[in-house]
């Protein structure tokens, strides 16, 4: 069952080495910073065998069965919570919806009091949207329970970049290479954040694209490419990544209008045509039409929006199942089994 | 490490499970066979093979992954987390007669985990368990139609089943520890 | 008090004031310096203490920059527990913002100040008051109410004076009162919602940003204001080194400013918010590393006239929030000293007698009073290092009511070993050895005790005020 004995396991297309890990070493998933090359090249392995679970007619299998998640949720979203929630149900996980309108947050309870609470009742697993930066932190320093970051604030969304990553791959083979430019309100994406580091990690150029007074500073020393004209950044491009422009988190003007924003920044049928032929365009949802992307691009035959949320199950359900793995403590490659349970040899 | 069956014996045993099949299923059309990955997968694949000679059918072959029927995810506290592999079966199941194909047969938690699995890809009219090596020690009430070899073990000891495909030879050895 | 002679016996002493670094005796009577020199003739009567091996004898540390919480918040931080703190961190003095509730902006908050203080008799505590009534920015506070009733100096604490027209009129008539107004350097309009330095760490962590710029630009208005009214101005814990650029040129053309900086902006940078600690959430943030480095080039060149720490207790509730909605502020009057020692001394940056100089005669003299040199006849305030002790900071032994240190574990070489208010032992430091000799002078030393040790005795006679 220790991955020494059995080379074999390895699928055949796998870019894993021999060596690589077969676990998580993290309890918590709050950063792509938490991840390895290796357990990052793990978790969309893993999607890939959750994504046939999605076709079958029954769309459900035991691996999670007795572990309660509950999805803790201080934003409004649809898109991530019903894709937790469906990986979770496939996984036949009991899951609790909590949402910040109808908890006692909006008594005034704290946030730590509020997961403290939560860690009370014993969950194996939360999924914690919040608007703060570093909330998954917090609550990983105050629950034993694993935490998985559904976005919180300005910070990171790594779950969405682990989609993003997981249909490049499926795209174009790999990501070692690839010119992936990012467009958009850059200052307030925690995609951005999380693709930023997952896509350097992968091998892949990254030109990250915006108005001036949405731009992270230093860029160039994150090993960026960064720049403000859009034309510039779609040229000969790979992907494209379309991030929504986040009029909420923006307080006071960054550009003058939507209008004039979709004029210099918004992905037109004829910029697109600056990129490489078979380049695809991604944008993580929810889409301002007409602001950051034309409706012809959104739904034009480059776009691939919906297999990005279609991806979104499958490559939670390998999170969660993996994170569950993860808890039960050692480090990869520790001392075998013990023979009590004794399974079958079939090469497990 | 002492051997069990060497080259040419796997391959003797592959082709007498082959006509056992023959002998006990008049037509091989509602046949179908699925292997338990790792190891199950390319011994189904060679049965089908083989049938193809014997009868000149060609019997649909799968692959299932049972990483997410096991009842261990949280039960060990050491050891790797099995590796999660795609399952491979592009052929309804409903109303086959299902020929289980697997390597090894020890405890039987691969195939309660395994029928387990099958189930929810539709109602197969029946399965019948083919197993290359059968060492006993079983904890569930599950028993093979087909065995290449009954082979005496102890609990200690581990059963390897090593195919071309995969490792480059056919051979089956017999190692003294816990499996590694 | 009963007229006493104490002698402090063969330690190398550092008085920048003077100039004096060298073995030397300290004759204290009636609570004053008489004389400092070699081999000081004993009197009979003389309780005699033999500084400790290793042990240096200074001028009185006094902290121009900390938040006490009383009236208002005592459940944070009380004038005891912070007199507590002060001399256990080697602080014989503090001065004490304002930022109170109510605030400090008239002589009953500062009478109830004094009065708490003299209780504790502890640290002699300096108020300062408010520059605008309430804080709040709009109309003066009764300036010259709070100099009378014993105020050192006003600011609106953890706020800018951020009208112009306020701030020249504040300038003025402070200095007609003889005090400095003290100011929180920050352009608002550019820090709104921030929580973090605005540079590489922030932008990864997606916390929004305060620029280093936000600081200079104020500075640099309080600079000007400063030179064209004549009255002197302080600028409160500055991080940026375009402030220190802004205070550099003012200097060197004649304008009375003068600034301080805490061990926390010399010593850590923005990279430390990495796992989002809220206590390194303190305003202003730490900054980059270029920062550092130029504020510790600014305590050598003298562009920076002292170190305060802005101590700022916080409810362990105020932290343990989302970063963002964390309260600023750090504690600081228990880790200054050994941070100071460690990082700027040890590691070369500064010599110990300037080391000295920025924590006793500048601020003394900055604040206008009694203290900061060991000279015939200055109050016999006196802070012992043990430069070479081995301190972990321990959060939890502090005197002070608050834990939220970024220090929180260091092992820094250096520390305190007594403290001493007015010829009086208010601190020793059980583990320092031979730090005994000046408990059984005092006759009522502060409870010892490993750092964790309780408070000193608050039974001990009232420090006079200067």
């Amino acid at each position: 069952m220790a991955p020494t004995a059995e080379p074999s396991r390895r699928a055949p297309d796998s870019p894993l080495g021999l060596d690589a890990p077969v676990r998580l070493r993290t309890k918590d998933l709050l950063s792509i910073g938490d991840l390895s090359p290796d357990e990052i090249l793990l978790i969309l392995d893993t999607a890939e065998a959750m994504k046939e679970v999605g076709t079958r007619s029954i769309k459900k299998v035991p691996a999670l069965r007795g572990h309660t998640v509950v999805n803790l949720f201080f934003e409004p979203s649809t898109r991530t919570r019903t894709s937790f929630e469906i990986a979770e149900k496939r996984l036949s996980a009991d899951t609790v919806n909590v949402a910040a309108s109808g908890s006692s947050v909006s008594k005034g309870e704290t946030l730590a009091d509020t997961l403290r609470n939560l860690e009370a009742m014993s969950p194996d697993m939360i999924v914690l949207r919040h608007a703060s930066a570093g909330a998954g932190h917090l609550a990983a320093r105050l629950c034993g329970a694993c935490i998985i970051n559904a976005g919180d604030g300005m910070h990171e969304h790594p779950t969405q970049a682990l989609v993003d990553a997981f249909t490049i791959r499926e795209r174009k083979g790999g990501l070692a290479g690839l010119r992936v430019s990012i467009i958009g309100d850059l200052l307030h994406s925690r995609v951005f954040r999380s693709n930023l580091r997952l896509l350097r990690v992968l091998g892949a150029q990254v030109c990250a694209c915006g108005p001036a007074t949405l731009m992270l500073p230093d860029m160039e020393r994150l090993g960026v490419r960064a720049t403000t004209s859009v034309d510039d950044a779609v040229a000969g491009a790979d992907v494209i990544m379309l991030l929504r422009v986040q009029l909420e988190r923006m307080r006071g003007h960054f550009f003058p209008s939507r209008r004039e924003y979709f004029q210099r920044f918004g992905m037109t049928m004829a910029r697109l045509r600056r990129a490489a032929p078979d380049a695809v365009v991604m944008h993580p949802g929810p889409m301002n039409r007409g602001v950051e992307i034309a409706s012809e691009v959104a739904d034009g035959s480059r776009s691939v929006i919906l297999e990005q949320v279609a991806n979104g199950v499958a490559v939670r359900m390998a999170v969660l199942y993996l994170l569950a793995g993860s808890r039960r403590g050692a480090a990869p490659g520790g001392p075998a089994l013990d023979g009590g349970s004794g399974w079958d040899r079939a090469g497990e | 490490m002492p051997l069990v069956m060497a080259a040419e014996q796997v391959a003797r045993t592959i082709t007498r499970i082959a006509h056992e099949v023959v002998e006990r299923h008049r037509t091989l059309g509602d046949l179908a066979l699925v292997g338990i990955r790792t190891t199950g997968a390319p011994i189904a694949r060679r049965l089908s093979t083989e049938l193809h000679g014997i009868g000149g059918v060609r019997v649909p072959t799968g692959a299932l992954d049972i990483t997410l029927y096991r009842d261990d995810l949280m039960r060990h506290q050491v050891g790797p987390q099995p590796i999660l592999r795609r399952t491979d079966i592009d052929f309804s199941i409903d109303d086959r007669r299902i020929l289980l194909v697997d390597d090894v047969l020890y405890t039987g938690r691969t195939i309660r985990a395994a029928l387990d699995a099958l189930i929810d890809f539709g109602r197969p009219r029946t399965i019948e368990l083919i197993v290359l090596v059968d060492r006993g020690h079983r904890e569930l009430p599950i028993k093979p139609d087909y065995v290449g070899r009954t082979v005496p073990t102890a609990v200690g000891e581990s059963v390897q089943v090593r195919l071309r495909e995969v490792d480059g030879r056919d051979e089956v050895v017999i190692h003294d520890g816990p499996d590694r | 008090m009963s007229e006493r002679t104490t002698i402090l016996r063969g330690g190398r002493v550092v008085d920048p004031a003077s100039g004096r670094d060298g073995v030397a005796d300290v004759l204290i009577r009636d609570g004053r310096v008489v004389r400092v020199g070699p081999g000081l003739e004993v009197e009979s009567e003389a309780a005699v203490i033999d500084v400790p091996g290793g042990c240096v004898v200074c001028p009185g540390f006094v902290d121009m920059h900390a938040h006490l919480r009383e009236p208002g918040a005592e459940h944070k931080e009380t004038v005891a527990t912070g007199a507590a703190a002060a001399v256990a961190g080697g602080f014989t003095a503090v001065a004490c913002m304002p930022d109170t509730e109510p605030a400090n902006d008239e002589a009953g908050v500062t009478g109830l100040i004094l009065a708490r203080a003299a209780e504790a008799g502890l640290a002699r505590v300096y108020p300062i008051g408010a520059v605008t009534r309430g804080r709040a920015g709009r109309q003066l506070a009764a300036i010259g109410e709070l100099r009378d009733a014993g105020c050192v100096a006003v600011s609106d604490a953890g706020r800018p004076v951020a009208d112009a027209i306020l701030m020249r009129r504040a300038l003025e008539y402070a200095a007609m009162c003889g005090m400095p107004v003290i100011d929180h350097c920050e352009e608002t309009a550019l820090t709104v919602d921030g929580v973090a330095h605005e540079g590489g760490a922030a932008a990864l962590l997606g916390l929004r940003g305060m620029p280093a710029a936000a600081e200079e630009i104020h500075a640099g208005r309080d600079v000007a204001l400063s030179g064209l009214t004549g009255a002197p101005v302080h600028l409160a814990h500055v991080s940026a080194r375009g402030t220190l650029r802004v205070v550099r040129s003012g200097k060197a053309r004649g304008v009375p400013v003068t600034c301080e900086v805490t061990p926390h902006h010399l010593t850590l940078t923005d990279e430390r918010l990495a796992e989002y600690d809220t206590n390194c959430k303190m305003n202003p943030p730490l900054r980059g590393a270029a920062d550092v480095e130029a504020l510790v080039d600014g305590l050598a060149d003298g562009t920076i006239d002292c170190v305060a720490t802005d101590h700022a207790p916080r409810h362990v509730d105020e932290k343990l929030a989302e970063f963002d909605r964390a309260a600023f502020g750090v504690v600081g009057l228990e880790t200054a000293v050994s941070v100071c020692l460690d990082r700027l001394v040890h590691a070369g940056h500064v010599s110990l007698s300037r080391l000295v100089g920025l924590l006793s005669a500048n601020p003394a003299r900055i604040l206008g009073v009694e203290g900061g040199a060991l000279t015939e006849g200055a109050p016999a305030d006196i802070t012992v290092l043990a430069p070479d002790l081995p301190v972990t900071v321990d959060a939890r032994g502090f005197r002070s009511l608050a834990r939220n240190t970024p220090f929180d574990g260091w092992s820094l070489r250096g520390g305190v070993a007594a403290t001493m208010v007015g010829g009086r032992t208010v601190y020793v430091n059980a583990s320092v050895r031979g730090a005994d000799a000046f408990g059984l002078a005092s006759g009522r030393a502060a409870a010892g005790g490993a750092d964790a040790a309780a408070g000193g005795d608050p039974r001990a006679g009232a420090p006079t005020r200067v």
